[in-house]
């Protein structure tokens, strides 16, 4: 089985009959952050949005005090749409897949600290999405009508590239990446989506497109090679292989690419 | 951009939305995408084992009728047989654009497409990427409709909630109402012409295998608003889900399709590990009953099966559980073809399913039903289309795996000319316009004032568990008339108790509390729909099984239930069902499927 998760089973402790949870708050984007304090009662198989959901139906503090609901986003409670993402015990990784039995207490939630700060543990990852956009992150089609199907592929092909499609741009590799500082670099998650799009047959007939977008001030020169970003990505995407690869292609374009224009 | 002066909004960027908008944008017209949540993290996600078309590369004598054979057959004939064909004869065009646009479809060794198995036919018909193929087929047209976003072509809305269609006097829909979900801000967006592609309404059952923002409300706004609902009743219970305490997670039927056997032990209150008990002390009951098809039955029978096996007693450990076995199928088999979906059962249950047999139980999954279409996806209200789970063409009264996420395309991809053909010719609004962009705005800026306002002792949430517990109970695998009438009572109850929520949130911003107090009111008109459209059938088809009506009655019920929206609840009339090309026969898959 994958690593992440023998490394999630491997702080498992003896269960409490309670669970406490820290939560990070802030009112709105002007309000300043404040923590807050919460127990529930302990149940088996408890994962984060379950106690999130119990705290949601009765916001009460450990001290007893009504407060506001904590505010958080969640849609598949399977790992794959991403959109849960925060920071558990100091580490950015998804809530619905973060099981109590495996963390220490208290549990401390905090929003994602490279990203704007919405609400409470809410914040707004929409750069992630322009970075998409500006790396041409798409196969060029000559139009959606029926040309019958794409060119064959060896397995093996497919399977590098399915690793790199498995992105679901949670951001966690930003929230660990020492270089990745208000959206001032394009970041592993974005030069790992021109790796798969330059991998592929089609794709690549657009690879100089892709390779110009990450070749600005804020582009892949930044990595300082520190490796947090692969080992924070909760989908195992081989992001600084991406990132070799990728650096190679646009070296080879900075020398070569002036003969083709 | 040039986009010819007309404007479609398109409600939800899933699988249906997205194609929509990428056909619509192509065309040249402009598009308005409104979504919850990011399009790249709709529910089509979800999907994990496959899609289907006829591409026959096995050399089993597949073809396009074959698939809409199984199709009708398995939605025990209540399909209109036109559409379904449609979506059959576009199967492979579809899954080959696919291709094109870069899906990492799993590959033969000559580097074809790849096909597994599903339920409900006997066919290698299922295209697959990995375990995540909803994952990588989203994916792809997100990143199509991406382009045509950088092109200026399509404005996203994300994180934006519609509320209500905006119609003229004349019934005619002139676009939609939606909220901003950080300031709550309500803005009416005018349109030519509006597509709904909000997916399934799960949350109505409390835990299903559906994503959190499957509420169906969008849907029931727009049936409150005159549009027709149809077959309800009809909702997939899929026979293997791992149950949790947020969700019920889906192990996919590709498990059974690379092999997976269902069994329980022979012995009641067995005591050993499953890998202790030797093979004819165990009760493979589906391949028992069912030689032709085994494991591989059809939804609705594998999950009538599975929970009669439990309410027998004979589940494992006596609790409401079976096995689902692939211990037998070689490590790099199950890493290659079904890698992902095992590690989720292995990140939420902790076992890992490579050693130990996996224990499942159904939940509910999908609704055949769902705002009524005609055969080119357009509601009774003209200007208003609908594509995707939402509508209710194509599935009958069970959907076979893997038919969803092409029925999904296939509706967008119809959608999308017929809303740029109404879109281009309809009349325009005219001088009163203005007036029913206002009217319609002050309405919903109205429910918001009157619900933050009002305060109450009763909890919403708690109304929301109290529904889906007593739909799950009642409404689901088996059906009772008694049940079913208290079911309703139950939920005229939660209406009435509705007026006494307080909203339980003080700050505003960006809160979850006001729209999840929204849904909740469509999610209540919305299961008074299910539920008395499922009294009323007195009969078992498909998904609907009533055990005082055992047997399937096309002379009574071989017609599609429909909907319509009155102060007093849902008031119901039928529609005969075109099976104009495969004149309906009894469903029996104990035996080979004969045509
Ligand atoms: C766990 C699971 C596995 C599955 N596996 C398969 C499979 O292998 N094969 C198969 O064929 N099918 C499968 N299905 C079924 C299939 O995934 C769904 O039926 C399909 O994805 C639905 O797609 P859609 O485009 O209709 O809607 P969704 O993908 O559900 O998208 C709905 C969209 O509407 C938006 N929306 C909703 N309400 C509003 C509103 N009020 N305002 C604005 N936007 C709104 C949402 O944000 C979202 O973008 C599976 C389903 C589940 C639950
Ligand atoms: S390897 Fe590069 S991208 Fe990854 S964490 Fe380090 S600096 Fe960031
Ligand atoms: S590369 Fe991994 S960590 Fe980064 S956004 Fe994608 S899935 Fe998340
Ligand atoms: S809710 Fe989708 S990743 Fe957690």
């Amino acid at each position: 089985m994958s690593a992440h998760l023998r490394t999630s089973s491997s702080t498992s402790r003896v269960p409490s009959k309670t669970v406490e949870i820290h939560i990070r708050r802030r009112a709105n984007p002007d309000a300043p952050q404040t923590w807050e304090r919460f127990e529930i009662p302990y149940r088996p198989n408890l994962n984060i949005i379950s106690c999130l959901m119990e705290i949601q139906q009765n916001p009460v503090t450990k001290e007893g005090t009504r407060t506001t609901p904590p505010v958080w986003q969640m849609n598949c409670l399977e790992q794959v749409c991403g959109i849960c993402t925060m920071v558990i015990n100091g580490r950015a990784r998804q809530s619905c897949s973060a099981l109590v039995d495996n963390l220490e207490q208290p549990i401390t939630l905090e929003p994602m600290s490279k990203f704007p700060n919405v609400r409470d543990l809410v914040v707004d990852r929409s750069q992630m999405f322009d970075h998409l956009r500006r790396v041409h992150a798409w196969v060029e089609l000559d139009g959606t009508h029926d040309l019958g199907p794409g060119p064959r592929m060896d397995q093996e092909d497919v399977q590098e590239r399915y690793a790199y499609s498995r992105c679901m741009t949670c951001g966690c590799c930003l929230e660990a990446c020492p270089q990745y500082e208000d959206d001032n670099y394009i970041g592993p998650q974005a030069i790992a989506q021109v790796r798969l799009f330059n991998m592929h047959p089609t794709g690549k007939m657009n690879r100089d497109e892709r390779l110009e977008g990450i070749m600005e001030d804020d582009g892949i020169t930044n990595c300082g090679n520190a490796q947090n970003c692969v080992k924070a990505c909760p989908m195992n995407i081989p992001l600084t292989k991406a990132i070799y690869e990728e650096n190679r292609e646009t070296v080879i374009y900075g020398l070569f690419g002036w003969l083709k224009r | 951009m040039a986009t010819n002066g007309i404007k479609i909004a398109i409600v939800g960027g899933g699988l249906a939305g997205l194609a929509a908008a990428m056909k619509i944008a192509e065309a040249g017209h402009a598009v308005d995408l409104f979504s919850i949540v990011p399009v790249k993290r709709s529910h089509s996600v979800c999907a994990q084992g496959g899609i289907n078309g006829a591409v026959n590369t096995k050399g089993e004598g597949d073809s396009t009728w074959e698939h809409f054979d199984d199709t009708v057959y398995g939605g025990d004939f209540l399909a209109n047989q036109p559409p379904a064909k449609a979506m059959c004869e576009m199967a492979p065009s579809i899954i080959y654009l696919f291709d094109r646009m870069g899906v990492p479809f799993s590959r033969t060794a000559e580097g074809l497409l790849d096909f597994r198995r599903f339920g409900g036919t006997k066919h290698h018909r299922t295209a697959f990427a990995g375990a995540s193929t909803g994952q990588q087929l989203l994916y792809a047209l997100d990143e199509q409709v991406r382009r045509h976003e950088a092109a200026g072509k399509v404005k996203k809305y994300e994180h934006w909630e519609v509320l209500s269609l905006i119609l003229d006097d004349h019934q005619v829909c002139r676009g939609l109402t939606a909220m901003n979900l950080q300031t709550l801000e309500i803005k009416a967006f005018p349109a030519d012409a509006v597509i709904m592609a909000t997916g399934g309404p799960g949350l109505i059952y409390g835990k299903s295998t559906n994503s959190m923002v499957c509420t169906g409300s969008a849907v029931s706004a727009c049936y409150q608003q005159g549009a027709k609902y149809a077959n309800g009743e009809f909702i997939q219970v899929h026979p293997t889900s791992i149950p949790g305490e947020d969700k019920l997670r889906l192990m996919s039927e590709s498990a059974r399709g690379e092999g997976g056997r269902v069994w329980v032990p022979r012995q009641k209150g067995e005591q050993r590990a499953p890998s202790a008990i030797p093979e004819k002390e165990r009760w493979y009951f589906l391949e028992e009953k069912y030689p032709a098809y085994g494991n591989l039955v059809p939804r609705d029978i594998a999950t009538r099966e599975i929970f009669q096996v439990c309410l027998d007693g004979m589940g494992v450990s006596g609790e409401n559980q079976v096995f689902l076995d692939v211990t037998h199928i070689p490590a790099d088999v199950l890493d290659r073809k079904l890698g992902a979906i095992l590690e989720i059962y292995e990140m939420f249950v902790g076992d890992d399913p490579h050693h130990v047999p996996m224990r499942i139980f159904p939940g509910v999954h999908y609704s055949m039903g769902g705002l009524w279409v005609d055969f080119n996806q357009r509601t009774n209200i003209s200007g208003l289309l609908a594509a995707g789970e939402c509508d209710y063409s194509i599935h009958g009264a069970n959907r076979l795996g893997a038919n969803s996420l092409v029925s999904c395309v296939y509706g967008g991809f119809i959608a999308a000319p017929a809303a740029i053909e109404w879109a281009t010719n309809v009349p325009h609004n005219g001088s009163d316009g203005a007036r029913v962009y206002e009217s319609e705005l002050q309405r919903q800026e109205e429910i918001n004032a009157a619900l933050i306002k009002q305060s109450g002792t009763e909890n919403q949430y708690v109304l929301h568990q109290e529904m889906g517990k007593w739909m799950t109970d009642n409404v689901t695998v088996v059906r009772y008339n008694e049940k079913l009438k208290a079911t309703d009572q139950k939920l005229l109850e939660l209406i009435d108790r509705y007026q006494h929520i307080s909203i339980n949130d003080s700050n505003l911003w960006a809160t979850m509390a006001l729209p999840h107090a929204r849904h909740l009111k469509n999610m209540l008109d919305l299961a008074r729909v299910i539920t008395l459209g499922a009294l009323n059938r007195n009969e078992s088809r498909g998904a609907h099984y009533k055990p005082d009506f055992p047997e399937r009655d096309d002379e009574n019920w071989l017609k599609t239930t429909i909907a319509e929206y009155s102060g007093e609840g849902p008031v119901f009339s039928y529609e005969p069902v075109d099976v104009s090309l495969i004149p309906p026969r009894k469903r029996d898959y104990s035996k080979g499927k004969k045509t």
